[in-house]
């Protein structure tokens, strides 16, 4: 067993357990920060690969900003999860014989892992050559050349979800104060104060 | 990206700029005081967007690599994915604005996800695929919530989202298997690696997948769960527009998937396609008959309906195609009339659903209720108006493609089918006189409801020539 044999099983282990205890901790705020764990060890199965961009993407978007906010609200909700997980428990045998199921079904697939003859070769047609490009380099020049349109695609969606939050729970309510920036400052001292002699000892 | 590509999606890129103006326009220039001017523009760009792909586009262009394919197929369902949603557009306006819901967005909804229904029917690529499917998914969830205070409408929006996604997720999980065993995503890649007789078994997983995928979008049995809830809480515009221009945008993109990445084994998904469709024939037709809302029915109706598109599909030939654009130019037509009338069912003010309010309508509004008798016999494909054509063309499709135990059952779930129709005919005119609907329709409404029903009449000379345009779309497809 290599050293890279030997990472390779300790990332892969830390993922399969930390996914786990993701789903069956009690604590949800526990379970986002095995999340975390989980997130931060597959980033190093894709370095890896070699694929470091990935990699740091991993950590600085799913890490970085996800998880937080899971944890964020994860707090501020005032969810019953012991609630929930006694719902889950009620159809967790029966799950688990699907689950068991569609698993052996595709393990049957599987089985006769077969792909096309073909498929090396269309695989390999699309992205740059590996030894010539960085792969930063080339998954700038996929995303921003051959596959500007689903990109562009993905923006709109995003804008579409935009809308849509803010049509379903945005509120306008008349009655509290709101704060008029104009409004003060163009305030002019001389009305807003006044100034009195205060003589001492006699007050106004 | 060069000219060429970007010219190939020019009307969507025209009707995603427009919207995001009218976005601009609307949060700066008076919000949802610009609701209705909005609705006119949205719908008259619509139109002008499907004249124009109706009247210039030719040939087969490709884009973008082949991820975008703009031939006579997706000109086709374009124009009537455009023309749907515009009308919906328009009949909706009054409904929504009496009853305080006209918000400026909706319209830019509906546009966005009309761009999203664009790209479905011309994908040629998976990538492309599910950005479609899910830019038009999206904007549909929050519509069906637009009645936020409803409990009924969030009630719609959520599950609609949490099936939506559920859905999505399979079809995911089917592009990533054809993808590991196909090695491309594009369609032009997929179908050299997907011959009859060397198919690998991993493929044909992906295949399924993808068809439960889309399954769901179409409503087809035995993923049809969510769409009577659906139907029931959205409000009526949205219903509308769900039982219309989606379908058909799901549909083509069905299609597409089908014969353009996985042409070349049509047996392996041809039964598949097959069950699906006797199954949503049958559970539409009987499901519906134990129905008093009308929303609800229309949803069963709709089910049904989709049974005898896929019918066309499973044939797997070009007249299957042919039949099956043909089948839903109608069914588009004939919803669009039966949902203007429904947008008009109100009593005091409230709308009401129960088809028991339509007893005697035939003695207050005649001529609402002669077009209403038109268009529920042209649904449930009685000879002969246009409705029947439809129901013929997918038929004869079948049965070329020796497939006449498919044919017998569409022909037994459409007489079923047929009791459920004939009941609200029934009840406009010899039902017993009770509390009766009192709305006024709103002249756009009016309007719809009788061109469409004078279209199911006057349709059946020569189907104004849709015949043979959607020939030359299905050979565009079917090569």
């Amino acid at each position: 067993m290599t050293v890279f044999d030997f990472i390779f099983y300790l990332f892969a282990i830390t993922v399969v357990t930390a996914g786990l205890l993701t789903v069956v901790s009690k604590n949800p705020v526990h379970s986002v920060l095995w999340l975390i764990l989980a997130f931060l060890s597959s980033a190093g199965l894709f370095v890896l690969l070699g694929a470091e961009f990935v990699a740091m993407l991993l950590i600085i978007v799913y890490v970085g900003a996800v998880a937080v906010l899971f944890l964020f609200v994860v707090m501020m909700l005032d969810v019953d999860f012991a609630e929930l997980k006694g719902e889950m428990a009620k159809y967790m045998p029966l799950a688990l014989l699907m689950g068991v199921i569609i698993l052996m079904q595709l393990a049957l697939a599987f089985g006769v892992w077969e792909q096309s003859d073909k498929a090396a070769g269309l695989r390999a047609a699309v992205t740059p050559d590996i030894t010539e490009t960085h792969n930063t380099a080339a998954l700038g020049m996929l995303i921003y050349d051959d596959y500007i349109l689903p990109f562009q695609l993905a923006g709109l969606i995003l804008l579409v979800a935009m809308i849509g939050a803010i049509v379903l729970t945005l509120r306008h309510r008349t009655d509290i104060k709101r704060q008029d920036i104009l409004a003060q400052m163009y305030r002019d001292p001389a009305k807003a104060m006044e100034l009195k002699d205060v003589k001492p000892g006699q007050g106004l | 990206m060069t000219e060429a590509d970007f010219n190939t999606v020019l009307p969507e890129v025209v009707l995603a700029v427009f919207s995001m103006a009218a976005l601009l326009y609307g949060a700066y220039g008076g919000k949802d005081k610009t609701a209705p001017i909005l609705v006119w523009i949205t719908s008259a760009i619509m139109v002008a967007i499907a004249l124009w792909i109706g009247v210039n586009g030719a040939g087969v262009q490709t884009g973008f690599g082949g991820m975008i394919v703009n031939d006579a197929f997706s000109r086709f369902a374009k124009v009537t994915i455009l023309l749907s949603g515009a009308a919906v557009l328009l009949m909706s306006e009054s409904y929504l604005a009496k009853r305080d819901l006209l918000r400026f967005e909706y319209p830019l909804l509906v546009a966005l996800a009309t761009v999203g229904m664009m790209i479905m029917v011309s994908a040629g690529d998976l990538m492309a695929l599910y950005m479609g499917l899910e830019l038009q998914s999206l904007a549909l969830y929050v519509v069906a919530a637009l009645r936020r205070d409803s409990v009924k409408s969030t009630e719609a929006g959520l599950k609609y989202f949490v099936l939506g996604a559920l859905s999505s997720g399979m079809l995911l999980y089917g592009a990533s298997l054809v993808y590991g065993y196909s090695g491309t995503t594009l369609f032009s890649g997929i179908i050299q690696t997907a011959n009859a007789g060397e198919i690998s078994l991993g493929l044909l997983f992906g295949l399924v997948f993808l068809i439960t995928g889309l399954a769901f979008k179409v409503s087809a049995v035995p993923f049809h769960m969510w769409t009577p809830d659906v139907y029931e809480g959205s409000p009526t515009p949205v219903t509308a527009f769900f039982a219309t221009a989606p379908k058909v945008a799901a549909m083509g993109l069905f299609a597409r998937l089908l014969f353009d990445a996985f042409g070349g084994v049509t047996g392996d998904w041809g039964q598949v396609i097959a069950l699906l469709s006797v199954a949503s024939m049958f559970l539409g037709a009987f499901a519906a008959i134990g129905q008093r809302n009308i929303k609800r029915l229309m949803a069963y109706s709709s089910i049904a309906h989709m049974g005898f598109a896929l019918m066309g599909l499973a044939a797997g030939t070009a007249g299957g195609v042919q039949a099956m654009l043909i089948y839903m130019a109608i069914y588009v037509t004939m919803n669009i009339g039966t949902f203007a009338f429904i947008l008009s069912m109100e009593r005091d003010g409230a709308p009401v659903t129960d088809i028991e309010s339509l007893n005697q309508l035939s003695k207050h509004e005649p001529l609402k209720a002669l077009a209403m008798l038109v268009l529920l016999f042209s649904l449930a494909g009685v000879p002969p108006l246009v409705g029947f054509f439809g129901k013929f063309y997918v038929l004869k499709a079948a049965v070329d493609a020796n497939m006449a135990w498919l044919a017998v059952a569409g022909v037994v779930a459409s007489v079923i089918g047929a009791f459920y129709y004939l009941r609200i005919v029934f009840y406009m005119y010899f039902g017993e006189e009770g509390n009766g609907i009192d709305g006024q329709m709103a002249p756009i409404a009016w309007a719809m409801l009788m061109v469409s029903a004078a279209i199911m009449v006057v349709g059946v000379i020569n189907l104004f020539g849709i015949e043979a345009l959607a020939a030359t779309a299905a050979d565009a497809l079917v090569k």
